[in-house]
């Protein structure tokens, strides 16, 4: 599985590279699709296959068809492209690169440095475990995620009428 | 069963937060910014999994459910916005608004 | 009995507080009833507590009506005393008060600010009241502050004239010299003596004071001060003839019979402490003396009729000083009681002449009035009489007093008195040059003005002019208040000298008549000569001390002021916001309302705080 792990990984990594660098909208969202998916595998590699599905469907299917239904209505065309790269010239990416590449240069050690003291075998948890802990002592956790969306669903709705 | 270490899990969280977190400082695109926190919210997720699956607990996919449902209503929301923007400015530039100007 | 002393500043402060409070909104006549009303009930008051004082001058009535104030040791009470001085004060000021209340309603009574003028004139009685009944010298300072807030006042009574208010401030600035004096003569009495009250404070100081002593020449000298500018006397007597800005009857009350002689009590009551340094004594003598000669030759030369009083009006108080330094207290507090009818009466006169010939100051463009203005003409006349001193009229006892004591004083008594009587001759001169250029030889304008009249205006002329003649056989409680020799006892002068005395103010009012009168020799024949040319634009600005303050220490003063507009010192203050607002701005900048820039901050933020820790790890 660990070779599973392996490839998701950095399928992920640079197909989420090429969503931040992409200068056409639509490119990006399929770059991010792809990036999902492969975060999805990453789960699947986990031991968690609930999750992984709903990675899959929700993620990469359900929000992102949502991003795509958005950019169409924009209807971003060929000049929204030249106005992206004009606003991505080379030099933009030089404090914002910088600034988390020291982020990352404290971080990684850190968590190196952690692992290494309890390193055990993965051990795969069903949708069975999963359910039982959710609708168990997280029942009220879910019932404050469906208020949650329905707020979400409200204020979308108004903020997006005319 | 597998052999993963927790750390190479944690470390892939980590990247993709970090590339999320440059295409939020970076990008102008609105619609940009929003997908870049996508990335970082999934990363957040990734985290939670990968340290669920460590200690063979059930308890980081349900916070995966909890951010699956935050990322959802906040994706929601954040594109009625940029409707709403597109609408009244004609751009999807984030400069544009720049009302909290001292 | 003794309540109703209390009642006595009571009743015109509980006027002003009616005429403050109204705002100008009650009619003309509850103004006049409650303006006049107020000082006419305190006279009776004044009256029925003078009545047995005056039977038996020993009599003190004592009131305290609360403690003040208590620091410490301190305690200031607010108490009142009447004594044998006290009584002439109180009836001189709500007698001719009154007086000049009631004329006042008639006068004043086309003014717009009707109300406000009766608010302050209640509320200067008030304070004068208080200044003379006052037990110790804080509840005194309380008064004498007060007098001086509403001369201030009623001198820019007409505000709009931008020259009024520069007189009110002058006023209220050079008296303010004076009090600044007597404020530290206190403050050295109250630490030296341990004390301010009156009887309390003369006790101790001729218990623990030698005759001649430093402190008490200190003392003495700061009170002088204060007495000094109140009273107009040289060397702050500049303000008073510009005092004359406001209305007629301001000038009469304040500017002749009240609180200008406030420096006169002032001596008077502390004439203990005087005693105590003869050497400031004497020097009140000659103040007294140089400033009643200045301020003669001066009036000589002024054309505006109210000017011309106001210098008669310094004159006067030199006299009262200069009995003051000879010791003569009960002669000179005489001379302050005649003087406020007989000055009231000139001023009253005057308002009288300068309203009926449309607010005309000019004395040369009158001439020729007996007749348009009879009961002015009578007013002038007996009041220039009185003030001349013709025998057997009020001013004249008083006068007489001061230079039969001035001519038995020991040291330069001889001096003293020929200068008094060379005032006198001045005084004769300039009083009847006003009678006879005012109301004799021909008209020279205002042919046909009417004299304003009516019973508010012409009743209290009478009264005074009544008072102005016999005010002189009046006799006054003081003998208990200044001791034997205060008093005026039998004068052993040779009929000579008497003679000389009763002959100087004849002799100015022949050399009036002369020039004046009839013309034998004209004023302009005189100033034809340079010297002549000379001395008279010397005396008309006044002995040029006007000119010389305004060189000393105005233009410094305002010099500095220049220099220092910008308040050097309040821009190290000023700094401190100037910093604030320089910061301010610099984080201001920073907030561009770009999403991105805040972003980065966060970020940037975040990364300088881990390193921040993390390095702190590492040490």
């Amino acid at each position: 599985m660990s070779e599973l792990f392996y490839a998701g990984g950095l399928i992920a990594i640079v197909s989420t590279l090429l969503v931040i660098v992409q200068s056409n909208v639509v490119h990006a969202l399929i770059y991010l699709v792809l990036s999902l998916l492969a975060v999805a595998v990453v789960f699947f590699s986990l031991g968690a296959p609930f999750v992984a599905l709903l990675e899959a469907i929700v993620y990469a299917g359900a929000i992102m068809v949502l991003f795509l239904f958005v950019v169409m209505m924009l209807n971003l065309g060929q000049a929204s492209r030249d106005q992206e790269r004009a606003w991505l010239p080379p030099r933009v990416w030089i404090v914002p690169c910088t600034l988390v590449l020291v982020l990352l240069g404290m971080l990684l050690p850190q968590i190196f440095e952690i692992a290494a003291v309890t390193n055990s075998p993965f051990v795969e948890v069903g949708v069975k475990a999963v359910s039982a802990e959710l609708f168990g002592p997280y029942v009220l956790a879910v019932e404050l995620g469906s208020f949650l969306l329905l707020a979400g669903l409200i204020s979308a709705y108004h903020i997006a009428k005319r | 069963m597998s052999l993963i270490p927790l750390e190479h899990g944690i470390a892939l969280a980590g990247l993709l937060f970090a590339i999320g977190l440059v295409g939020v400082m970076t990008r102008r695109n609105i619609v940009f910014v929003l997908m870049s926190l996508e990335i970082m919210l999934n990363s957040a997720g990734l985290a939670f999994v990968v340290a669920g699956a460590h200690h063979a607990s059930a308890e980081g996919q349900v916070m995966f459910l909890m951010i699956l449902t935050l990322a959802a209503a906040e994706v929601a929301v954040g594109l009625g916005l940029i409707i709403q923007l597109y609408r009244r400015f004609k751009t999807t530039d984030i400069e544009v608004l720049s009302a909290l100007k001292g | 009995m003794s309540e109703s002393l209390g009642l006595l500043p009571a009743l015109p402060l509980l006027g002003f507080l009616i005429l403050a409070l109204s705002g100008g909104k009650l009619p003309k006549t509850v103004v006049a009833l409650v303006g006049a009303g107020s000082i006419g009930l305190a006279f009776l008051v004044a009256l029925n507590l003078a009545l047995p004082i005056i039977a038996d001058d020993s009599l003190i009535v004592r009131e305290t009506l609360y403690t003040w104030m208590a620091v410490g040791s301190f305690e200031a009470q607010f108490g009142l005393t009447l004594d044998g001085l006290s009584t002439v004060m109180i009836l001189v000021i709500t007698g001719v008060g009154f007086l000049i209340h009631l004329y006042s309603t008639g006068f004043m009574a086309d003014d717009p600010s009707y109300s406000r003028f009766f608010a302050i004139m209640n509320l200067f009685v008030a304070s004068m009241l208080i200044l003379v009944l006052a037990d110790n010298l804080l509840l005194l300072y309380l008064g004498w502050e007060g007098v001086g807030l509403c001369s201030y006042l009623l001198i820019g009574f007409w505000y709009v004239d931008p020259k009024n208010g520069y007189a009110a401030r002058k006023a209220f600035v050079t008296t303010r010299v004076g009090d600044t004096s007597m404020a530290l003569g206190l403050l050295l009495l109250f630490t030296q003596l341990g004390s301010l009250d009156i009887q309390e404070l003369m006790q101790a100081a001729v218990a623990n004071w030698s005759v001649g002593s430093g402190l008490a020449i200190a003392a003495t000298l700061l009170l002088l001060g204060g007495a000094v500018g109140k009273s107009a006397q040289l060397p702050l007597q500049t303000w008073l003839p510009d005092a004359m800005a406001g209305p007629t009857p301001i000038s009469a009350l304040i500017h002749a019979a009240t609180m200008v002689t406030a420096g006169v009590y002032l001596v008077a009551r502390t004439h203990v402490l005087f005693e105590l340094a003869p050497s400031v004594q004497l020097l009140v003598a000659c103040i007294g003396l140089a400033t009643l000669l200045l301020a003669g030759f001066t009036a000589m030369t002024q054309h505006d009729i109210k000017r011309i009083l106001a210098y008669s009006t310094i004159s006067q108080i030199g006299y009262m000083f200069l009995g003051l330094g000879v010791g003569a207290w009960s002669a000179s507090v005489f001379h302050l009681m005649t003087h406020a009818f007989f000055k009231a009466l000139l001023f009253l006169a005057a308002g009288t002449v300068i309203l009926s010939l449309h607010h005309e100051h000019d004395i040369f463009k009158m001439g020729g009035k007996r007749r348009q203005l009879p009961i002015a003409f009578a007013s002038f006349l007996i009041g220039s009489l009185a003030l001349a001193a013709f025998p057997f009229t009020s001013g004249y006892f008083s006068k007489d007093e001061i230079l039969l004591a001035a001519l038995e004083f020991e040291t330069y008594g001889t001096w003293l008195w020929l200068g008094g009587v060379i005032g006198a001759v001045l005084t004769g001169f300039y009083s009847f040059r006003l009678v006879f250029v005012v109301f004799f030889g021909g008209s020279n304008g205002h042919h046909d003005a009417r004299e304003v009249t009516g019973f508010s205006m012409a009743a209290p002329l009478f009264v005074l002019m009544l008072l102005a003649l016999v005010g002189g056989f009046l006799t006054q409680p003081t003998a208990a208040v200044f001791g034997a020799h205060g008093q005026a006892g039998e004068h052993t002068v040779s009929a000579a000298l008497h003679a000389v005395m009763i002959a100087a103010p004849l002799l100015g009012m022949l050399a009036s008549y002369l020039v004046y009168g009839i013309g034998l020799i004209a004023p302009d024949t005189i100033l034809r000569s340079g010297v002549a040319r000379g001395l008279h634009t010397f005396w008309f600005s006044g002995w040029g001390f006007d000119w010389v303050y305004q060189r000393v220490f105005v233009a410094p003063f305002l010099w500095l002021a220049r220099l220092n507009k910008h308040d050097i010192f309040d821009s190290v203050v000023s700094l401190l916001v100037r910093l604030t607002e320089t910061a301010n701005e610099l984080l201001a900048r920073s907030q561009t309302g770009s999403l991105r820039w805040y972003v980065l901050s966060v970020v940037g933020g975040m990364v300088v705080v881990l390193l921040a820790t993390d390095l702190g790890g590492l040490l």
